[in-house]
């Protein structure tokens, strides 16, 4: 079934001029897969597309079960020109934990477990 | 393994504006564990820092960190007792005050005067030719023609702290340095670590990038009620790494405090403001953390190991920055039945408005509570919004000069008497902004040192 990806992840936005880097962070190793194979360059570059981004680069740390999204232009030049309330771009994070993904019906009653506290 | 005992890296504050009380349980619990160990403060974004030069060349003693007393006050004679070295970019644009600043504290407190180290050598506001430096690559399009320069820094490296620390400095005050090398200056002088070693100085620069922004890594910026919760966050303690010789680290913070560390948090905060993880690029070292692992070690702890090195970057970045342009806000809200309605009309009637007198600048609207951070640039509101009981018109307007974007934000004003009905809570700001624009700078033009105050 398909449901917000912040069901599965969770993310934090960080800025360095007009540049803004999104990482993406399964709450669970055996939530990575589809974190890693469904949230992509093209969806997260549409995000950002009315904002003028202009290119997207994803890494990949399947150690930290993470991705990590660099965003190029979309903060309309950042601190030092925005008109935007957020003029460093914090709150993106949750733009794009508003993706949508798909989850086995298997899983998806049991997304709340997966995001239990990781201290094993 | 090494049979050295861990240093304590502590932070007590991770920019300009962060809680004053955050320092005292991260030295307290420093003090308390026997072992090593040092403060940093992070406190100088790179507006501040501009804002600190222009404070500098109104008043001699200004242009230093505003807070450096309530930050470091209460924890002075702790530090000096217990042999806690304090390193701070407090100093800002204006080190040598912060300096003089620091011993008036200490001989108002009945302390001996404490052995305080500068870091000098960032500030290339009269050398720097912008003609013939390197724009840093993403920063290309924020140049201007004829912009007016306020000061040009050069981020400095750990090395000058170190030695200061060798020297006998009880406290280094520095203006810009690279935030990790806040954390690592006291490590290498602590553990010898030689400047060509480079997978120590990784992972020492990885414990100062974990540790600059506070809070950031113990439950600040975290908190998502009923998915990543953070308990007590009015009270969260701020960050503690346990460093050993060989680099491995724990993150942990002071007990009895609230904000968690886990590996979420931790994950987090590695990744923020990284672009390529495989290097990141400081003064000391190029941090590849690709192979970096993390692992729970009981409550509020968690090893972090596997942080390689390569070499530093020929280059140096620095901040340049510039005169900007104006920016004004004025908001207006509207509530009730058919709020959204009017609320729309309002903004409607601002853009007319501006249209009517065609002032030269650049606008944006915003329907807050309905359309806002997510809107496009050019604030067109065009998205679908739900109807909601409060709307809050936002104008921003921006232009060069400063009447335009007074005169933009009289038309919010007027709505008052002449807008859509209902319009209450009018409130406007006009500021100054401050442009800056990384440069890369060869390492010759720059002369880090310090000096004892």
């Amino acid at each position: 079934m398909k449901v917000a990806l912040h069901e599965i992840a969770h993310a934090r936005a960080g800025d360095k001029g007009n540049r803004l880097n999104v990482s993406v962070i399964a709450y669970h190793a055996d939530l990575w897969p589809m974190v890693r194979d469904q949230v992509t360059e093209a969806r997260v570059h549409d995000l950002f597309r009315h904002r003028g981004a202009t290119q997207v680069k994803r890494y990949e740390l399947p150690t930290l079960i993470a991705l990590n999204f660099v965003i190029d232009d979309a903060l309309e030049g950042g601190v030092n020109a925005s008109l935007n309330l957020d003029i460093h771009g914090k709150s993106n994070s949750f733009r794009v934990l508003g993706l949508e993904v798909e989850v086995p019906d298997a899983m998806a009653g049991r997304l709340a477990v997966y995001r239990r506290d990781p201290s094993d | 393994m090494s049979q050295r005992g861990p240093f304590m890296m502590g932070c007590g504050a991770g920019f300009s504006g962060d809680r004053v009380d955050a320092p005292v349980s991260v030295i307290e619990a420093i003090a308390t564990s026997g072992r090593p160990g040092a403060i940093m403060f992070e406190t100088l974004a790179e507006r501040t820092l501009a804002l600190g030069h222009v404070a500098r060349r109104l008043d001699p003693e200004h242009g230093y960190e505003p807070l450096l007393e309530e930050l470091v006050g209460p924890i002075l004679a702790r530090c000096l007792r217990s042999g806690i070295p304090i390193v701070g970019n407090f100093g800002a644009a204006n080190p040598q005050a912060a300096a003089r600043r620091l011993k008036q504290l200490a001989a108002e407190r009945g302390l001996p005067e404490p052995r305080i180290a500068i870091v000098e050598g960032d500030d290339i506001t009269d050398s720097i030719d912008l003609s013939t430096e390197q724009v840093f690559e993403s920063d290309a399009g924020l140049l201007r023609e004829n912009a007016t320069l306020i000061a040009a820094n050069a981020y400095l490296g750990a090395r000058p702290i170190a030695e200061a620390l060798l020297a006998g400095a009880e406290i280094v005050v520095t203006g810009r340095v690279a935030d990790p090398s806040l954390a690592l200056g006291p490590l290498a002088a602590h553990f010898g670590w030689a400047w060509d070693d480079l997978d120590r100085l990784a992972a020492g620069t990885l414990a100062g990038h974990l540790l600059e922004c506070g809070s950031q890594v113990t439950g600040g910026y975290f908190a998502d009620p009923g998915f990543k919760d953070v308990p007590r966050p009015a009270e969260i303690g701020f960050p503690i790494a346990e460093v050993w010789e060989d680099g491995r680290f724990v993150i942990t913070k002071a007990p009895g405090t609230g904000g968690r560390v886990d590996k979420r948090t931790v994950t987090e905060q590695i990744l923020y403001e990284m672009h390529d993880p495989a290097a990141y690029l400081t003064p000391d070292v190029t941090l590849d953390i690709t192979g970096v692992s993390l692992a729970s070690d009981g409550p509020d702890r968690v090893v972090v190991q596997g942080a390689r090195g390569h070499a530093a970057p020929p280059t140096l970045k620095a901040t340049v920055s510039f005169e900007g342009d104006w920016i004004g806000e004025a908001e207006i809200s509207y509530a009730g039945p058919n709020a959204l309605a009017r609320a729309r009309l309002a903004a409607a009637t601002i853009a007319d408005r501006l249209t009517l007198r065609q002032l030269p600048v650049k606008r944006r609207l915003d329907l807050i509570g309905a359309l806002s951070v997510f809107d496009d640039d050019a604030g067109t509101l065009a998205a679908d919004a739900p109807d909601a009981p409060e709307i809050r018109v936002r104008l921003a307007v921006s232009g060069q000069d400063r009447r335009p974007v007074e005169q933009s934000l009289q038309e919010v004003l007027a709505l008052l008497c002449c807008g859509p009905a209902g319009g209450g809570g009018q409130r406007q700001q006009i500021r100054n902004r401050i442009r800056t624009v990384s440069y890369l700078v060869p390492r010759d033009r720059v002369a880090p040192r310090f000096v004892f105050a």
